[in-house]
């Protein structure tokens, strides 16, 4: 009997208290200014601040972002050797991204709200930086981002330092039309960079009369190609447009290699394979084959020789920089930049002073956009030759400013709508 | 520990100082940050209070509990982007490498109310489907085991081979509102832990009162003695089905409050590691029990995020070392180390031998490949 009256207490307690839970809420979503962002926690009083490293130290992605994280420890230290960012030292606050975007998001939000961090740096796969974006701009936050990407985004909390696609993709596609390729073979990975890169390639492809022979997709991680590779070699296409990524490529140019094409009969053009991942494929599968970037450790330049040298003294002289790598150091110059222009930290007016930043990075003088927080990049075409390293075959000649959404070009009209 | 089940008293203390350390300690304790991940932790644990139920009482090896949770979240986050797109609106990710608009299965979802039901009604539903197809069959162990497993890596393929209508392997994220309420304002965010905290307790009552019903004593008697249940009149395979069916909603509804406290969801969220990884806190905590599973699950979750945060990349090693230390050293959980005490303070007591149910180590013995 009493048992049961305290069950019957117990229930009625839960029910009372989910009750007052329910009662206890805040503003809906259609009230005005309801849920402003928390206010910033950024503390600048002392003699350094925080800044948040954020990349994947584990998973499937850990041997690309390790080298990214690599040159963003580098810079900073150059930084605080060369006397900090307003008089302070960096402090960096590293969390591990584990290669998933809900570990992204999660960890996002600890440098923000738990550390207090100044300003996020990393990312690397798509899907991790849609997973942080809704998290920076909830929290009004910056994050840097420092690889190409897909374009048709601009977030007034993100910088973009790695390309967008009028500064990869669509260069691509000019030295590919000026080559006389008229027509082309897609291969991607099966996720929303390969995706909406192809969507890109296929409206470029309709304006300008190349036909698209085939489109073929394999899942993240794959490494059985016979039959796409197959597919490929039948098409008999000019080209093919290779947006794989990670381990995938090593199976694809292992199989390519082994069914007697080259990149005399068939040229494969990639825009995820940098110098750091030649090694992985081996040179003999890829050497001769063009991919598109905006930096190659054999760029001719003082800014370029030194930062390779200090790269190599720093973590070993068998160490390649790479497109991302050079990204994402200049991303913390860039930064530096516009707290030094802007004399604050504070989010809103890093982001007033960002227009007009440049930086005489590696890969030559870029410059932040203010509006669309990306960096005007000159577009290179390199060959991949027999050491191992990317050597320029072409070259945009200037910086190209970007254009994430396309606007500029009549053929892209479809795409942003 | 059935005697320890039969003791109200001693339930009711428990339920009483769970329910001030969620309602009152954590949230004066916690920031806003640590408080979400808290509630975070009480959705994996929603899970685990299933597994529990189906693993630990029932003996059915589920390596596949992330589908039901992923049922659960894909639904609701679904309800929530089309809310946030508005009436007859286009969720932002789809106009982004698609332009054929909102796929038709989706738009039932436009619906709070019809979600909700889904929720509760869909993972339930293929559970139940799932459990009558194998356990009908008499499927069992280590082949119903790798089904479960087959069917989530399976799932995670499917959400990450269809971008347009699920995200693809970013999933879904970027909710502005969860029913009409801004997911931005921390006294929201709060709600959320508070109703995950609520259900949470209420599912453990739940499971509570099946374990000490009759029906519970007949999926214990299943797990431990299949044929003699069957010989003695009882189907097993429809009380199987029962537990598994009742922890697949519980599965459900854990990834239905997953999605707008968290924020995203995604296939690495749902597929074949992350429904090992909710097993190895039961496990860990003590499958059995009815505080095990729970304590198990939040303080697995709890470890990997503070050891993540410590040592980069060590997680994935010290999650595996504790599990083989775990099956091979405590197969009943951290839980086996107080019901053992408790037996040997109970030697004296006449009524201990009657204690219907096998010591931990025992259960394991009769394998069915249950410990893989």
């Amino acid at each position: 009997m009493s048992s049961q009256r305290a069950r019957r207490s117990l229930l009625t307690a839960a029910f009372l208290s989910l009750g007052l839970a329910l009662t206890a809420c805040g503003s809906r979503v259609d009230d005005a200014g309801g849920g402003a962002a928390a206010e910033s926690c950024v503390d600048t009083s002392g003699d350094s601040v925080k800044i948040g490293f954020l990349n994947s130290r584990s998973g499937t992605m850990a041997i690309s972002e390790n080298t990214v994280y690599d040159s963003l420890k580098m810079a900073a230290d150059q930084i605080n050797a060369s006397g900090g960012v307003l008089g302070k030292q960096l402090s960096v606050v590293a969390e591990d991204g584990a290669s998933e975007p809900t570990i992204f998001a999660e960890k996002a939000t600890k440098l923000i709200q738990s550390d207090c961090v100044a300003a996020v740096f990393g990312g690397w796969t798509s899907s991790s930086r849609k997973a942080m974006l809704p998290v920076f701009e909830s929290n009004d936050a910056l994050l840097f981002y420092p690889v190409q990407y897909e374009g048709l985004e601009s977030s007034k909390n993100i910088f973009y330092t790695g390309a967008t696609t009028n500064q990869q993709i669509v260069p691509a596609l000019d030295y590919l039309k000026e080559q006389g390729v008229t027509s082309l073979f897609l291969v991607g990975s099966d996720y929303v960079f390969p995706q909406t890169a192809n969507k890109i390639i296929k409206a470029y492809a309709a304006a300008n009369g190349i036909e698209i022979k085939g489109e073929e997709y394999a899942p993240l991680g794959h490494t059985d190609f016979s039959t796409i590779v197959a597919k490929v070699r039948d098409a008999g296409a000019g080209a093919v447009f290779n947006t794989l990524n990670g381990d995938s490529n090593v199976a694809f140019f292992k199989e390519y290699r082994n069914l007697g094409l080259t990149p005399q009969t068939m040229p494969v053009l990639s825009v995820s394979i940098a110098e750091e991942e030649v090694g992985g494929i081996g040179v003999d599968n890829i050497v001769g084959q063009p991919v598109a970037w905006n930096y190659y450790q054999t760029i001719d330049s003082p800014e370029n020789k030194k930062f390779v040298e200090e790269f190599k003294t720093t973590y070993g002289a068998t160490k390649v920089t790479s497109d991302p790598m050079e990204a994402a150091y200049t991303s913390l110059f860039l930064w530096k930049g516009m707290v030094e222009k802007a004399n604050s930290f504070a989010v809103p007016d890093v982001q007033a002073a960002a227009g007009g930043v440049s930086f005489d990075a590696p890969e030559g003088k870029v410059t932040v956009n203010g509006d669309n927080h990306h960096i005007a990049k000159t577009a290179l075409i390199g060959k991949i030759g027999p050491d191992g390293l990317i050597y320029t075959e072409w070259s945009s000649g200037a910086p190209i400013e970007p254009d994430p959404y396309l606007k500029t070009y009549p053929w892209a009209g479809s795409l942003s709508g | 520990m059935t005697a320890l089940l039969r003791s109200r008293y001693a339930v009711g203390i428990g339920f009483l100082v769970a329910a001030v350390l969620l309602f009152a300690v954590a949230p004066a304790l916690l920031t806003t940050f640590r408080l979400g991940l808290l509630g975070k932790y009480l959705c994996y644990a929603m899970v685990a209070v299933g597994i529990g139920l189906a693993w630990g009482r029932g003996g059915m090896l589920t390596l596949g509990q992330g589908v039901f949770f992923g049922i659960g979240a894909y639904l609701m986050a679904m309800h929530l982007k089309l809310a946030d797109a508005g009436p007859g609106g286009v969720p932002d990710f789809m106009a982004l490498i698609s332009s054929d608009g909102v796929p038709g299965w989706w738009e039932p979802f436009r619906s709070g109310a019809v979600t909700i039901v889904a929720i509760l009604v869909l993972p339930t539903l293929l559970a139940t489907l799932l459990g009558l197809a194998t356990f009908r069959r008499r499927v069992r162990g280590a082949y119903f085991a790798i089904l479960s497993q087959a069917l989530a890596a399976a799932f995670a393929i499917l959400l990450i081979g269809n971008p347009t209508a699920t995200g693809g392997s970013t999933g879904l994220n970027n909710f502005k509102g969860f029913f009409g309420f801004s997911l931005r304002d921390p006294a929201n965010r709060q709600m959320l832990y508070f109703i995950a905290a609520g259900v949470l307790l209420l599912m453990v009552f739940v499971a509570w009162r099946l374990m000490v019903s009759r029906f519970g004593e007949l999926l214990v008697a299943c797990r431990d003695a299949e044929e003699r249940v069957r010989f003695l009149g009882y189907d097993p395979a429809t009380i199987k089905t029962v537990a598994f069916a009742v922890a697949g909603m519980m599965a459900g509804i854990g990834g239905a409050l997953f999605v707008p406290i968290v924020g995203i969801i995604s296939p690495n969220d749902v597929g074949v590691v992350p429904s090992i990884g909710l097993l190895i806190g039961v496990a860990i905590g003590g499958r059995t029990t009815l505080a095990g599973p729970v304590l198990g699950a939040i303080a697995v979750a709890w470890a990997e995020t503070t050891l993540s945060e410590q040592f980069p990349s060590g997680w994935t090693y010290a999650q595996g070392l504790l599990f083989m230390l775990v099956v091979a050293f405590l197969p009943g959980g951290l839980a086996s180390l107080v019901s053992w005490r408790r037996r040997r303070s109970d030697t004296a007591d006449p009524t201990a031998g009657a204690d219907p149910e096998p010591a931990p180590a025992e259960v394991l013995a009769p394998a069915e490949g249950r410990t893989t």
